[in-house]
């Protein structure tokens, strides 16, 4: 039985669909069969971080109208053999997602997979209620900003009370807040809410912090999950995000500046 | 920053503003989300009692509902404009 996980953040732009790719290229590395769904229908955007936009065929709105089995609409990663993409479609309405097909593609999926990763859209409206309707856990995806932390809080509501484990009475869903684009230097200079203030806010386990870094635009140039990029900062802060989202033990980095060397100083850069 | 700056600088920092800010519309929409059912109905029925009696422009009417122990107090604050008597501001606690 697979364990659905859904990456979410009510506000656009903070690194939902980077996280759901790299948090799921992570987890295929680790050698669990995993799937990610781009719920994000009529704006899809998963496709191109992953890099296999000119592979799509079929879509997930074909597969919850059978025009298309899962089978045919999956698309296999080229770089993990146990990661599969589910893109959203382009051109339908959002409403084509209905709660019954969705339930049922998920259903599906379950019985092969080990991990199912949903990128919920932004807002709150039907794409973003379907992604976390059926999450087991949730990855709150949060920059240290007014606005940001503002809409996770109002997510973090939803999931406590419109989610099917909510609905239903069995159990919460288990969060897990991911603080994005994160710079030690504006925290230090005061410009910039620090770790410790967005969590004390929201209230939520901290799953990691992904610092700002320049390797992310150049990882969606190339359409390579950032994780892949195992010398920058944030392609190792996500691999960190996903051996503790299995249970490991690992410190949080990239908390403090970085420190500049004399030459560094010295050329002023 | 260097020690002139830190030593000349008065104002708050900006991040410091923002979790002070936060902090107060976090707690007031927590409290908008977790109320009990009746209260938007409640409040708008309300307003419109209100409403028949006195012209009120609705964006200066504001109503909280606050947790003191075991006690709820809502309180409803409403501007009345130009209001002839000695009493600008009508208030409603209830327990």
């Amino acid at each position: 039985m697979a364990t659905i996980i859904v990456v979410t953040s009510g506000k656009g732009g903070v690194g939902k669909t980077t996280t759901s790719a790299s948090v799921s290229t992570g987890l295929a590395k680790r050698g669990f069969k995993t799937a990610v769904i781009d719920f994000d229908v009529g704006l899809r955007n998963l496709d191109l971080i992953m890099g296999c936009e000119r592979r799509v065929v079929y879509d997930f709105v074909n597969v919850i109208q059978s025009e298309a089995s899962l089978k045919q609409a999956l698309i296999r990663d080229k770089h993990c053999e146990n990661l599969y993409i589910l893109p959203a479609s382009q051109t339908r309405d959002k409403d084509a997602l209905t709660k019954e097909g969705v339930g049922q593609v998920l259903d599906q999926l379950r019985q092969d997979f080990d991990y199912i990763v949903c990128d919920s859209p932004a807002g709150i409206e039907q794409g973003a209620m379907m992604a976390l309707y059926f999450a087991d856990e949730a990855i709150i995806v949060t920059n240290p900003e007014v606005s940001s932390v503002r809409d996770s809080d109002r997510i973090l509501g939803i999931l406590q009370a419109k989610s099917q484990r909510a609905v239903n009475g069995s159990g919460r869903v288990k969060e897990h807040l991911l603080i994005t684009r994160y710079s030690p230097r504006r925290v230090e200079a005061g410009e910039m809410l620090s770790v410790k203030d967005v969590q004390d806010l929201l209230g939520v386990p901290l799953i990691g912090v992904v610092p700002e870094s320049e390797s992310v635009l150049q990882a969606s140039n190339s359409g390579v999950p950032v994780i892949h990029f195992d010398k920058s900062a944030s392609g190792q802060a996500y691999d960190d995000v996903v051996s503790r989202f299995l249970g490991e033990q690992k410190p949080m980095r990239f908390l403090e500046p970085e420190k500049k060397s004399f030459i560094q100083r010295l050329f002023g850069t | 920053m260097n020690l002139i700056d830190y030593f000349l600088s008065k104002r708050k920092k900006t991040a410091v503003v923002a979790k002070e800010r936060l902090q107060i519309i976090l707690a007031r929409e927590r409290v908008d989300r977790t109320g009990p059912d009746y209260l938007p109905a409640l409040k708008r029925e309300l307003l419109e009692v209100v409403a028949k009696y006195v012209a009120i422009d609705v964006d200066k009417v504001q109503v909280n509902l606050q947790h003191d122990g075991d006690c709820e107090i809502l309180e409803l604050n409403i501007a009345l404009p130009e209001a002839p008597s000695t009493q600008p501001q009508a208030q409603l606690a209830s327990q």
